[in-house]
């Protein structure tokens, strides 16, 4: 789990250009990391080659907060 | 113009589709020539443009089947290792009065010709993304601007075309993604030789320069799209039809 919310925090932080410590794992993308809907399906780009995982475009419209992103990584690894 | 960059061009085995790849190519970019059927003549696309020391492979894809289209955007990436232009230009027509039109023959034009456009651009937008640049063409009709009898099909699809050109230069203008179209006219193709004796005396009337296009005037549109000169251009529907409308 702490390694992959590390490489989330660290994606998240270069992607988004946003403060290492506003990336929580409650931060919302949208509403506390000012991503938009573009920024979000890019990041989950990222986070795919990242983890060498694919995300469905069903389970991407889910994934809201950095916490999200994580227990995904986490489950389908 | 167009140096070392990769394109895609769909139902490049004749007519536009062809003339937009060879000219492609001629310009620097290294091609892939989609077709659906004709076999023989993608494979004379391909080498007249790897005579003329160019770089294209063919690949079979129906564009209105997402995994066939999924499939040749991964083989290009693999093979060529990136994908910076995308002509959607296949089509085909089924034309008959609305009245006679089956709901078949209306529904196979649209998946082809407006789905396939669709399809293949969401297939292509996540490496274009990816890379921060791309280029993709749509070829429409002036006849999706106009109407025409006939094409009750074919004038819905390439006006969708149309619609769908803005909005996805709208969605992907934030990096760096341009898109737009092209309404050619009356241009001299295998799709239009069909056309009745009648029907060309006809539409001759109606266009000002009073001739036919050549599919090398829209490739001349098509290149000026894709390459850096266009750099200020997004959205936007360029007729090619010699002043047909206006």
């Amino acid at each position: 789990m702490a390694d992959a919310f590390e490489k989330v925090k660290q994606i998240v932080v270069d992607r988004l250009d946003v403060d290492e410590d506003k990336v929580t794992l409650e931060a919302s993308f949208k509403d506390d990391l000012e991503a938009d809907s573009l920024d979000v399906v890019e990041l989950v780009m990222e986070l795919e080659d990242e983890f060498d995982i694919e995300i469905a475009d069903e389970d991407a419209e889910k994934i809201s907060t950095v916490g999200d992103a994580v227990n995904y990584i986490n489950s389908n690894q | 113009m167009l140096q070392d960059q990769v394109a895609i061009v769909t139902g490049a085995s004749r007519g536009i589709g062809r003339e937009i790849a060879l000219s492609f190519a001629k310009s620097g970019a290294k091609i892939v020539v989609n077709y659906a059927g004709s076999d023989d003549r993608a494979e004379e696309v391909v080498s007249e443009i790897n005579a003329n020391g160019g770089e294209a492979i063919k690949f079979k894809a129906n564009v209105s089947n997402e995994s066939e289209v999924k499939a040749m955007i991964k083989e290009t990436i693999t093979r060529f290792g990136s994908l910076d232009i995308l002509v959607n230009n296949a089509g085909i027509t089924k034309d008959n009065l609305l009245m006679r039109m089956s709901e078949a023959d209306f529904d196979e034009v649209i998946d082809v010709n407006l789905k396939g456009v669709f399809l293949c651009t969401k297939a292509v937008t996540r490496q274009m993304m990816k890379q921060k640049s791309g280029r993709i063409i749509n070829i429409s009709s002036v006849v999706g601007i106009s109407g025409n009898p006939g094409q009750a099909n074919y004038v819905s699809a390439k006006a969708g075309v149309i619609g769908l050109t803005k909005t996805t230069a709208k969605e992907l203008a934030p990096r760096n993604i341009l898109v737009n179209a092209i309404a050619p006219g009356f241009i001299a193709t295998d799709m239009t030789d069909r056309l009745t004796d009648e029907q060309k005396e006809q539409m001759l009337k109606l266009i000002p320069l009073n001739k036919l296009g050549e599919v090398l005037d829209v490739a001349n549109v098509a290149l000026f799209l894709a390459s850096k000169q266009a750099n200020y251009v997004t959205g936007q529907t360029i007729q090619v039809d010699g002043g047909m409308v206006m």
